[in-house]
């Protein structure tokens, strides 16, 4: 069998696929070995792995649920700020995790409005820490996400369906039972693995709303068997469980077509004869007005209270938003770099993409386990704190990047290929004069998603850092850990507004002049 | 003078097999029913794919093994012969260095080139505010810096109207002359055959045939000529 010939250099991609495979299964061993035995797990460990499971299925089951009315809503209804609303959407993937935790304490918790308007009706104040606190959040996060995934689906579905079945007399039921519920059918198991699977992983989440024996997740056992008892082979069985609960959503992930998170079929409003009646328009823009209020009200609550306390930050604040740039340039830059090699290579051998792609169903916090592990053994791990998180945080990117980047490679080398190979132009000339300039724009919005995705970590570093080295989220975490909530809110909003910016300015540099 | 010698190549359940030379400076046209084999041959000449038996001898040397930017050749493709992100100036100048590391001599070499193909001042052109002839022309100034002395055209004006396209093989002609270059096209209208070519080679299924001259074989046509033309 004859073979094209390839002049794409091979070697950072086979190392980069080397350096991927060893954070994602090498770190493995490395807590494998400092393992113990299944007796070692208390019966509050036990506890955690369930109550990972039990709130991780709820939290998905609630944001598809919710996601289905609204993006069928979003889907037949064109209104002005439709298009903004489905940017919106988009936003929970850059925002920083715990700046949407303080916007839900301001809304939810015991002092927020939510609160507030019980205890003038007479009734008690509710609390946002415990089980439903951590379900929160996680709806908080996936339902954008479900909600989009729901809308390309609902946008697949050919328009001539919906006349067609206009044309037999469909009633709504008819067009729910033949049109929409096969659809459904396909995209929801996928949608559901995967908001699953984040939710098992989501580590800041559980450590500002959950904790205790009712409310720990496997993570967060793995975080306190490290912080407080430095009980590494207690972590090190714990991460071994956790990575076998990922393990088990992953395959049943491949045995579903997971949707691809993509910009296609957004924005077109399909004409639906069926749904003109007053009824289902109110419902529908029900639907709207509830996503929206529920996803705008926890981001106004930071930008009200936080802008207050902005300008007297403490110089702490200042210090960790320095650091925290400083990690997410450094992550941006590596997970660009990796991806690029990485994608490039797997232009010849096809199963490297796997190996880019299967951080996706890694755990960080596990990642960062197996790194400690291994970097104790030599060193003092604290000192590689930004280092670290730069290089996990790229890793976790990499599968977003790489579905980003990997088509426009293989559409610059199958329309430029033959003609650069032709030329001579091999090599490093290759990726400088041709792959950059074709993937400017795909590269800066990759780089923006690394950023902000870096910038707003709070995982890897909670393990690593010094108290007085910690990178804004840390530090935004302390403060609220010491009740000053006024500057935590202030700093949460010069989080967001720097990750905002990071993201921006990556992406605006990659649509310049394109 | 280019030889290919028992030369073979499969893909799937597809086979090209051709045993031929041709002489220097010739103007050679390839052609044969669609999958018949044309662009693949070119494939293979260029080096995009390599042969599983036979070889390839350009002046009596060996250079099956040869990666395609060490081949003498200069291309013309059926579509992207011009990177859209570059201007003219680049495009052209890529033929001289691919690093655009050129000196002020080189330079002006492209700006000769571009002048001999009638796109004088047109250098910070990028291709998208160029015509389709126009884009063309700076693929042609190329092939002119490049200065290969065998040229492959896999039927790189067939989105050209007809008058267009006739001028475009007519300027191929010339650079072609210009050189000294033998010139290997793809093409599938008899026209383009008329305009340029003395020499034809025949594909069907796979089987190159030898070279022939193009007014003898259009006296005497193999079965499938004949089939394919329609008469």
């Amino acid at each position: 069998m004859a073979q094209r010939v390839f002049s794409v250099i091979l070697w950072p991609g086979l190392i980069t696929a080397a350096l991927v495979a060893a954070l994602s299964f090498g770190t493995l061993g490395a807590v494998a070995l400092r393992a113990e035995s299944f007796s070692a797990l208390s019966r509050f460990d036990w506890m955690a792995v369930r109550f990972t499971v039990v709130q991780a299925l709820l939290s998905a089951a609630l944001s598809i649920l919710f996601a289905i009315p609204a993006a069928r809503a979003l889907a037949r209804r064109s209104f002005p700020g439709r298009g903004l609303l489905i940017t919106l959407l988009g936003a929970p993937f850059i925002l920083p995790t715990i700046v949407a935790i303080l916007g839900l304490t301001a809304v939810f918790g015991n002092a927020g409005f939510v609160s507030v308007a019980l205890s003038w009706a007479g009734l008690e104040p509710i609390s946002i820490y415990g089980f439903h606190g951590v379900v929160l959040a996680h709806v908080f996060f996936n339902l954008p996400l479900a909600t989009r995934l729901l809308l390309q689906g609902w946008g697949a579905i050919p328009a001539e369906r919906f006349r067609l079945a206009s044309s037999l007399h469909f009633g709504p039921r008819d067009i729910f039972r033949h049109l929409e519920l096969p659809m459904l059918k396909e995209i929801v198991p996928g949608a559901f693995t995967v908001i699953f699977l984040i939710c098992t992983t989501s580590f800041a989440i559980a450590l500002t709303f959950g904790g205790g024996p009712k409310a720990t997740t496997v993570e967060l056992a793995i975080y306190e068997a490290f912080r407080y008892d430095f009980n590494l082979g207690k972590a090190s069985l714990l991460a071994l469980i956790q990575v076998a609960i990922c393990a088990v959503a992953a395959a049943a992930s491949l045995k579903f077509r997971v949707p691809q998170m993509g910009s296609g079929g957004l924005h077109r409003v399909v004409q639906r004869f069926d749904a003109r009646n007053t009824s289902a328009r109110a419902l529908d823009m029900l639907w709207v007005g509830l996503i929206s209020v529920f996803l705008l009200t926890p981001l106004l609550a930071i930008a009200l209270r936080g802008a207050p306390g902005l300008l007297d930050l403490p110089a702490s604040v200042w210090s960790a938003a320095l650091r925290s740039i400083l990690t997410a340039i450094g992550s941006a830059f590596l997970a660009i770099f990796m991806s690029l090699a990485l994608a490039l290579s797997a232009l010849r051998f096809r199963s490297l993409e796997i190996i880019g792609m299967s951080s996706i169903a890694a755990s960080p916090l596990v990642m960062g386990t197996g790194l400690y592990i291994v970097l104790f053994a030599v060193t003092d791990p604290a000192d590689w704190a930004l280092p670290i998180t730069a290089l996990v945080n790229a890793v976790m990117s990499m599968p977003f990047i790489l579905r980003a980047l990997g088509p426009a490679l293989s559409g610059a080398e199958r329309d430029y290929g033959r003609l650069s190979d032709s030329l001579g132009l091999t090599g490093f000339s290759r990726v400088r004069l041709v792959l950059f300039p074709r993937l400017r724009v795909p590269m800066g919005f990759s780089a923006g998603l690394a950023a902000a995705l870096s910038m707003g970590d709070l995982g890897v570093i909670a393990l690593f850092a010094r108290p007085e080295a910690a990178t804004l989220p840390l530090q935004i975490y302390r403060l609220m850990g010491s009740y000053r909530m006024d500057q935590a809110m202030g700093a949460a909003l010069l989080l967001l507004g720097l990750s905002l910016a990071l993201f921006y300015i990556f992406d605006l540099w990659g649509r310049r002049r394109a | 003078m280019l030889e290919l010698r028992s030369i073979r190549l499969t893909q799937g359940n597809f086979t090209l097999s051709g045993d031929f030379s041709i002489p220097d400076g010739a103007r050679v046209a390839i052609i044969g029913p669609s999958g018949a084999g044309k662009s693949t041959l070119l494939s293979l000449i260029g080096g995009f794919e390599a042969p599983d038996a036979g070889a390839m001898l350009w002046d009596t040397k060996d250079v099956t093994q040869a990666l395609p930017h060490e081949r003498p050749i200069s291309h013309l493709f059926q579509d992207n012969n011009l990177f859209a992100h570059m201007t003219a100036a680049q495009n052209v100048g890529l033929g001289i260095k691919p690093s655009l590391r050129l000196s002020k001599a080189e330079q002006e070499r492209v700006s000769e080139a571009l002048s001999a193909v009638g796109l004088t001042g047109m250098e910070v052109r990028r291709p998208a505010e160029l015509s389709g002839g126009q884009q063309s022309r700076v693929a042609l100034a190329r092939v002119l810096v490049q200065e290969k002395p065998l040229i492959l055209l896999d039927e790189p004006f067939s989105a050209l109207g007809p008058a267009m396209r006739g001028e475009m093989i007519g300027l191929a002609k010339e650079v072609s002359e210009k050189l000294g270059a033998t010139m290997l096209m793809v093409t599938h209208d008899i026209a383009d055959v008329d305009r340029f070519a003395d020499l034809v080679i025949w594909i069907e299924d796979g089987q190159c045939q030898p070279p022939r001259d193009w007014a003898e074989m259009k006296a005497d046509p193999p079965e499938g000529l004949k089939a394919y033309i329609g008469t």
